[in-house]
């Protein structure tokens, strides 16, 4: 096996960039932080904001343990960089409950005991909050297909398919 | 992740000036392939230039005809568009069998035509592969070979394109518009891509500079008759094995017109004009779909542990053009192959 050189292909010459401030309103709350070109939306609501509810599974876009809502819509906030949603609104495991009571999906994976270890479930509750709000998902055919972005490595698929018809008003 | 400088375009023809002042500049949209690769140190840009809020997001109707879809628009938003469903059936069934849907609506039109190979050499930093690193060899060839080409690969290079949504466009005889320094062209799909020949590190025939602007679509859908049916390790989530598009135009049994498009099996979607050339005057039947298969596969060639696609793509041809002359297409949650 050929070693690649490190040196070929370093760019060390460019200047490190200045942080970029961008405006999130997360959860329903307007925030402004600074973050370098880098930072995924992840990290940052992980490390900047402190909502450590969104889990880094794979951290490629391949188990859907990290799935927030932008504008509503569910996507890997692994593989999205925070400075390109400047100004976009962000749902996360945090933002799904009201005061006093669980989001009905919280509520049914509670109901059909839909975990075990829990870390892939925020990102199973908010791709399953977003499958919802797109309304292309009627069968649990057409459920398991369109939330085959999020790995349970416990096996809980069939009490998720079952919270999340329970969710949609069908048969629990 | 390597450190970048970061841009963001406000129009197409800023897009194009601020690419060519920086040679080892890149544009991001979706980010879905582009940000993996970055993780993975094998791309590793000096400025990301956001071209994500740029205006071409519209899905409308062309003087022939047919449909424009804006480079930025959401595979997830074309998938589902009542125009694409209705008239380009084949199209939005394709687009559904590949990725999760949080891919798709992050994944942009122009971006999943410019996916990279998931040739895991090309992904391991430490292995030769000519396409990461020209004349460094490729460790696929004598390697574990389970996803790789098995038609147009060449001796540097035996990588596949990954996606599916291109296998319906090479089928449907989209266009691709882009713009340069040097002005606005269309090139035809089957000329976007390309075979690896000694060039693998070269995916397109895009010019230096260019941004795609556009997919075009052709008055003709097949909305009748067409199946895409897609072959995987596992019943989700995965990439291809072989994919097969089938469109048929069908009178009184016998076919006006066929399109044959694969996926998984070679460095860009496969058309062979003289596969579809035999299905045309022919009756819809099992004999004339095995014919047309063996002709498509007459150069196939497999390597270790690849040999199984052959025999694969010939069953998944006639099952395809099969589900096609019957207007009962491939089911993307019900995974039965009827």
């Amino acid at each position: 096996m050929v070693q690649r050189s490190t040196a070929q292909r370093s760019n060390d010459s460019i200047p490190l960039p200045d942080k970029i401030q961008i405006a999130l309103s997360v959860n329903g709350v307007e925030t402004t932080l600074r973050v370098a070109p880098w930072t995924t939306l992840l990290d940052a609501l992980r490390d900047h904001l402190d909502l450590t509810g969104t889990k880094k599974g794979c951290d490629h876009g391949q188990c859907g343990a990290c799935t927030v809502l932008v504008d509503g819509r569910r996507i890997n906030s692994c593989l999205t960089l925070a400075v390109m949603k400047d100004g976009a609104s962000v749902t996360t495991v945090e933002g799904l409950a009201t005061r006093d009571a669980l989001h009905p999906l919280q509520q049914a994976f509670i109901d059909h005991d839909a975990f075990q270890c829990g870390y892939c479930t925020p990102g199973q509750l908010c791709s399953a909050a977003g499958l919802i709000a797109e309304g292309k998902a009627k069968s649990p055919d057409e459920i398991r297909e369109l939330m085959s972005g999020n790995i349970c490595r416990c096996g809980a698929y069939p009490n998720i398919v079952a919270a999340i018809q329970q969710a949609m008003g069908g048969k629990s | 992740m390597i450190n970048f400088q970061y841009s963001r375009a406000s129009d197409v023809a800023e897009a194009v000036r601020m690419i060519a002042a920086d040679p080892a500049a890149k544009f991001i949209a979706g980010g879905t392939n582009l940000v993996d690769l970055m993780k993975d140190d094998v791309e590793r840009p000096s400025r990301l230039i956001d071209i994500s809020r740029l205006p071409l997001k519209a899905v409308e109707a062309t003087a022939d005809g047919g449909l424009r879809i804006g480079a930025l628009v959401p595979n997830s938003d074309l998938a589902y568009h009542p125009l694409i469903e209705q008239r380009y059936p084949l199209l939005s069934s394709a687009i559904l069998a590949g990725a999760s849907q949080q891919l798709r609506n992050m994944a942009s039109t122009g971006g999943n035509l410019l996916q990279s190979t998931r040739c895991a050499y090309f992904y391991d930093t430490v292995t030769p592969c000519n396409k990461r690193e020209p004349g460094s060899g490729c460790s696929a060839i004598g390697g574990i070979n389970r996803i790789h080409a098995i038609l147009g690969a060449s001796e540097d290079c035996i990588a596949t394109h990954p996606s599916d949504m291109c296998v319906a466009l090479a089928a449907l005889d989209a266009k691709v518009r882009v713009t340069g320094p040097a002005g606005e062209r269309v090139i035809g799909f089957g000329d976007f891509h390309r075979l690896p020949g000694n060039t693998p590190q070269t995916d397109t025939n895009l010019h230096p500079n260019e941004i795609v602007t556009a997919v075009e679509l052709p008055a003709s859908g097949f909305a009748k008759n067409y199946s895409y049916l897609k072959i995987r390790d596992r019943l989700s989530y995965a990439f291809a094995l072989v994919s097969i598009a089938a469109a048929l135009e069908l009178e009184g049994g016998v076919i006006k017109e066929a399109r044959l498009a694969l996926g998984g099996v070679a460095h860009k979607p496969w058309r062979d004009s003289a596969a579809e050339a035999a299905l045309r005057g022919q009756r819809a039947d099992q004999a004339g779909f095995a014919r047309a298969a063996e002709l498509l596969l007459r150069d196939a060639k497999g390597y270790e542990h690849n040999a199984f696609k052959i025999e694969l793509a010939r069953r998944g041809i006639v099952r395809t053009l099969t589900q096609a002359a019957h207007a009962t297409p491939q089911s993307q949650s019900d995974k039965k192959i009827r």
